[in-house]
């Protein structure tokens, strides 16, 4: 039902042909990586996830080659600056102790429980 | 009978030629009729809308008036936490979960009247372009079944788009409510970054999510967004200031308005020749009807794609960490705190979020900190200063929202690099900040919905509105689902 | 080879603001378990957090009492760890832009000198773990208890540089911060209850100019005593390595009080890598001069201000020294009696030494819970002056004063403890003595000095108790003498 129309405008836009940023090798210890996100993976899924990482990487990291000499980094969208609450307890955002514990895979009394820790931080 | 707009219903409900009820009724006979095939939803909550419905009209009886969606039915994605209802982000780690308290939006909405109808299908933590990538199986496009609806708020553009609520609200980070508008033929908006509180959302990527409304019409866009946008003492980047009303400028036109058309995204490669065809027809339509046009450059924004896939899942790398099998959610046990959390999020979380939960911990990582996620930020203020050059020339940016149609399910899972370039259009606007707004203009060759983007500078939403109901006016689209009682929808399942 | 030990410490301070630093949860937790608690603090999925601005006027006066310089736009970022008592598994806390930064804090005690702060920053607090089963410690636990009402209260962190060299300079260095923030007002400082928490960084290397050595963090330190004996052990421990031949090995080691002894944990993999980056859910922070100058117009006299001033006014040093260190009653009372005329010196004499056993006896906590008040001490040290009040007559009426008998005059009169100081008052009664011992007056005449105290004692007698002894002593010297 849709017929390409060849308006006016479409011959007016320059085709842009992508920037050929040099592709970037990157080394991932996703094993590594995994014990620091707590994923625990099979080493199937490391392989596998690993991959696709690195494949993901390479592409995205070409972007190091872009002179950012002198650029700032974006931290917000809008030049907000100083959004502080003033130091009042307020008890509507506060819960119910059940309301606390309801949604607890383990619970001992009124604490959540977990298997032992097997260090301090 | 086909459902009204949120307007139309808000009109009809207060003169009293229909009633809370009957729209209800309404809604859950197209759930029973369609939702089958679609999935649209995880939750529906059939006694709290009826309930709410009779509330409604007990009041509307009453003269009271509460606000202006009283007796309204919403669909909400289920990334955004609703007091006892359970919201799981489409993520198996929250099955089950229910939450002590009401995200800000749906605090504002309840308080405006409206009901909940239930919490839309939603890829895994908003994490995705195609709802396939939910814990739940995924949601198909009401306009042709065996097509994915975009994403990650399928869910709630399948529902509005098929008449199984009213309007709805989803979330979107790097496009996610425009893309599945786009590809499911409805109006869909992400606001300024700050102008609707996230608290209460589930955080993928807390510096790039917005709320916003997914609707039929652009003036119902406009009547959702006023009630959820609001500064927000519980959100600390929320913009705590009063801005014009965003439909102030509703109705007058193109006339003066310069509208820049970017080489990059206009005529970006991987778009469709029928998407680019239309898009053009109407960037010359809104010639015809009084606008300037030109085309700007913008040319960091090609590498917006690459800024956004480091900066999205580092953030998300953190936002997801409290995931951890302790308080709440999915718990695999384990002999130790750290194997129980490690054997959870495994277990709990589907590839796509844990492929973004590596990538990013991996981006933000001792050594590779400053490469990846540290140049990503500064390559967003490029593209913020390429955006802000280009408003210079032009009061609005255009293009099409998604490079292409609505894809086969399964076209692109295997693929997620082709699955990221859906988001190449889209992106932009995030990493700036910006509003940004879909509407549906026409359909394909396949008779699926094209969409077309317009951006404007940040808080500048009137102005967004203005060009977007004007479009919406140019493009003339009927937004309503070919459904035959007697098929049900288009595609391959039934 | 003499050994040279270089420490480092790392002090977190606990704000007793009302609320938590991102939420409106109360800052107190002794609370039932998991009582003080709301989305954000707990960690639920969509909350977020914003920041106690209180919070930021009490760290930014810790450290321009620091003599820190104030960043100005300084930056919370979240520090990326997995614990089961920290809900989001990363704490809000700061990176490279602390609010407070390059300061020093002046040390007494045996060995003075400056510790330079490195930084000074502000985070939230974690939840409170138990460890239960196996002997209660991390390690043999069958599984752990957690508490969420200390997540997110404020938490301050003062990083010195490696400045100091010994374990008393340690202790000095954390005592005279524990006094600092005392008198900031800016918490409670319990060290037994962990508002206040120092972990030290030791390393031992051949001397002043050899290269640091290997660097052990010791934690679990929760009193002056254990910081001191814990970092003594520490140094005995790696010298005693290092002069085996040995080496030190880079971990975290925990204080245990009992065994007088650290014990090492698990070295742990890959902690390091916190992955800090800025905050995305909150705005940058932006202290301008106008704030800044106003925390400094509000900050009071600081303890080594204090010490320096009592010294110009004439206290010995280490009385001032006890006096800014003690409660701080004590230094009130002192300030307030010099302020109506006492003499400094005696004033804080008589606050360090008989106020402080009048109280340790009495088993009274605060000199502001007794009727001791400045204006009493100046009157009891003025009666003591007009020599109205012998030594043990004025500490009966210090402890009449205590137990609230009323003011230093009151109780020395209705205690009848007035000395007899009017010479011919004296010079009456001791007429009367002579005239009953004319023998032994006689022989004192004779040169038998001694009998002078015997006469004095029959004056006592006849005073009951009243007459200034030594004025008697004189008068009666004088009298024999006299022809
Ligand atoms: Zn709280």
């Amino acid at each position: 039902m849709w017929t390409v129309f060849c308006e006016p405008w479409a011959g007016r836009v320059t085709k842009q042909t992508p920037v050929n940023l040099p592709s970037v090798s990157v080394e991932i210890d996703i094993a590594h990586v995994a014990r620091l996100a707590r994923l625990d993976l099979s080493e199937e899924d490391l392989d596998t996830y690993g991959r696709q990482c690195q494949e993901l990487l390479e592409h995205v990291a070409r972007i190091q080659a872009i002179d950012t000499t002198g650029i700032s980094s974006t931290s917000h969208p809008l030049p907000l600056t100083n959004r502080f609450r003033e130091d009042e307890v307020t008890t509507e955002s506060g819960l119910g102790r059940q309301d606390v514990l309801d949604q607890a895979p383990d619970t001992e009394g009124p604490y959540f429980r977990v298997p032992p820790a097997l260090e301090e931080d | 009978m086909s459902i009204p707009s949120i307007v139309e219903a808000a009109r009809a409900l207060r003169e009293g030629s229909i009633t809370s009820v009957g729209l209800a009724r309404q809604v859950l006979y197209r759930i029973a009729m369609v939702e089958a095939q679609l999935h649209a939803f995880l939750t529906v909550d059939t006694d709290g809308l009826m309930a709410g419905a009779e509330e409604a009209d007990q009041a509307f009886a009453e003269g009271r008036d509460i606000g202006p969606l009283q007796g309204i039915p919403i669909a909400l994605k289920d990334n955004l936490t609703t007091r006892n209802l359970e919201t799981t982000a489409g993520s198996k780690i929250l099955s089950g979960y229910v939450p002590p308290y009401d995200a800000t939006v749906v605090k504002r909405l309840r308080q405006a009247g409206a009901l909940i109808v239930g919490k839309t299908n939603l890829d895994e933590f908003a994490m995705g372009s195609s709802t396939e990538n939910s814990a739940f199986g995924p949601t198909r496009n009401p306009w042709n079944t065996d097509r994915v609806p975009g994403g990650s708020s399928g869910g709630s553009a399948a529902a509005v788009a098929a008449g199984m609520s009213l309007g709805g609200l989803g979330s979107d980070t790097g496009g996610s409510i425009r893309q599945p508008a786009s590809l499911c033929g409805v109006v869909g908006v992400k606001p300024t970054y700050g102008t609707v509180s996230r608290y209460g959302l589930i955080a993928f990527a807390s510096s790039l999510d917005q709320i916003g409304p997914i609707t039929h019409t652009v003036a119902d866009a406009v009547l959702l967004l006023e009630v959820i946008g609001a500064p927000d003492p519980l959100d600390s980047t929320s913009y705590p200031h009063e801005m014009e009303p965003v439909g102030a400028r509703l109705g007058r036109g193109l006339e003066g308005i310069r509208v820049g058309v970017a080489s990059q995204l206009g005529g970006a490669e991987a778009v469709e020749p029928d998407v680019e065809a239309a898009f053009f027809q109407m960037v010359s339509a809104m010639e015809r009807a009084g606008a300037t046009t030109l085309e700007v450059d913008l040319p960091s924004t090609e590498q917006g794609l690459s800024a956004y896939y480091l900066i999205a899942p580092a953030e998300c790398s953190a936002n997801l960490a409290r995931f951890d099998g302790v308080r709440y959610g999915l718990r695999v046990n384990g002999d130790t705190t750290e194997q129980m959390m490690s054997r959870s999020r495994a277990d709990g979380f589907g590839p796509e979020v844990t492929r973004r939960v590596l990538l990013g911990t991996f981006a933000l990582s001792a050594g590779y900190h400053e490469a990846f996620y540290g140049q990503a930020q500064k390559v967003r203020t490029l593209i913020r200063e390429d955006l802000a050059r280009a408003y210079r020339q032009c009061d609005v940016l255009v293009s099409p929202t998604s490079p292409t149609t609505a894809f086969r399910l399964g076209d692109r899972t295997d693929n997620p690099l082709a699955m990221y370039m859906s988001d190449v259009l889209t992106i932009p606007s995030n990493l700036a900040g910006h509003p940004a707004a879909n509407i549906p203009i026409g359909l394909d060759r396949h008779d699926l919905p094209i969409g077309f983007q317009v951006m404007a500078p940040a808080l500048e939403e009137a102005l967004m509105f203005q060009v977007a109901s004007a479009v919406e006016e140019l493009a003339g689209f009927d937004t309503t689902v070919p459904f035959d009682p007697s098929h049900g929808l288009r595609g391959g399942v039934r | 080879m003499s050994w040279e030990a270089v420490i480092g410490l790392e002090t977190h301070v606990e704000l007793s603001t009302e609320s938590k630093m991102f939420c409106g949860c109360p800052a107190r937790f002794e609370s039932e378990p998991n009582t003080n608690v709301c989305p954000v603090c707990l960690g639920l999925p969509g909350a977020l957090p914003v920041p106690n601005r209180e919070a930021i006027n009490r760290i930014m006066r810790i450290g321009l009492a620091l003599n820190c310089s104030i960043t100005r736009q300084p930056v919370f970022h979240r520090k990326n760890y997995f614990y089961a008592d920290l809900p989001k598994n990363y704490q809000i806390s700061q990176f490279d832009l602390p609010v407070c930064v390059d300061g020093f804090l002046e040390v007494g005690g045996t060995d003075p000198g400056r510790v330079g702060i490195e930084r000074v920053h502000q985070e939230e607090d974690t939840g409170k773990s138990t460890h239960m089963g196996g002997d209660g410690r991390i390690s043999g636990a069958e599984y752990s208890l957690l508490d969420f009402n200390r997540s997110g209260v404020p938490l301050v962190e003062i990083v010195t540089r490696p400045d100091l060299r010994s374990a008393a300079q340690a202790r000095a260095y954390g005592q005279e911060l524990k006094l600092l923030v005392e008198a900031l007002g800016v918490s409670d400082a319990r060290l037994e209850e962990g508002s206040i928490r120092f972990d030290a960084n030791v390393s031992v290397r051949s001397g002043p100019e050899a290269p640091l050595g290997t660097k052990v963090e010791i934690k679990n330190m929760n009193s002056f005593r254990s910081l001191e004996r814990a970092v003594t052990y520490e140094i005995g421990r790696q010298t005693h390595l290092l002069s085996q031949e040995g080496t030190v090995v880079m971990e975290t080691r925990h204080w245990d009080e009992e065994a007088g002894a650290t014990r090492g944990g698990r070295v742990k993999e890959g902690s390091s890598d916190y992955r800090y980056f800025p905050d995305p859910d909150l705005v940058p922070m932006e202290i301008d001069p106008a704030w800044e100058s106003h925390i400094r117009a509000s900050l009071p006299e600081l303890p080594a201000a204090r010490r320096t001033r009592y010294e110009q006014m004439g206290v010995d040093p280490t009385m001032a020294a006890t006096l800014v260190a003690g409660e701080s009653g004590l230094a009130g009372l002192f300030e307030e009696a010099v302020n109506l005329g006492a003499g400094p010196s005696q004033a804080a004499n008589w606050v360090t030494g008989e106020v402080v056993a009048a109280l340790r006896k009495a088993s009274i906590n605060s000199v502001t819970e007794t009727g001791l008040t400045g204006s009493a001490l100046a009157e009891l040290l003025e009666m003591i002056g007009q020599g109205k009040l012998s030594g043990s007559a004025a500490r009966e009426v210090l402890t009449g004063v205590i137990a609230g008998e009323g003011g230093s005059g009151q109780v020395a009169a209705a205690r009848d403890l007035i000395q007899i100081s009017d010479t011919e008052m004296l010079a009456e009664v001791i007429e009367e003595v002579l005239a009953a011992h004319p023998d032994e007056f006689s022989r004192l005449q004779g040169g038998e000095q001694k009998l002078v105290g015997f006469l004095v004692g029959q004056v006592m007698r006849r005073t009951r108790g009243k007459a200034d002894p030594k004025l008697a002593g004189a008068l009666i010297a004088e009298r024999s003498s006299a022809r």
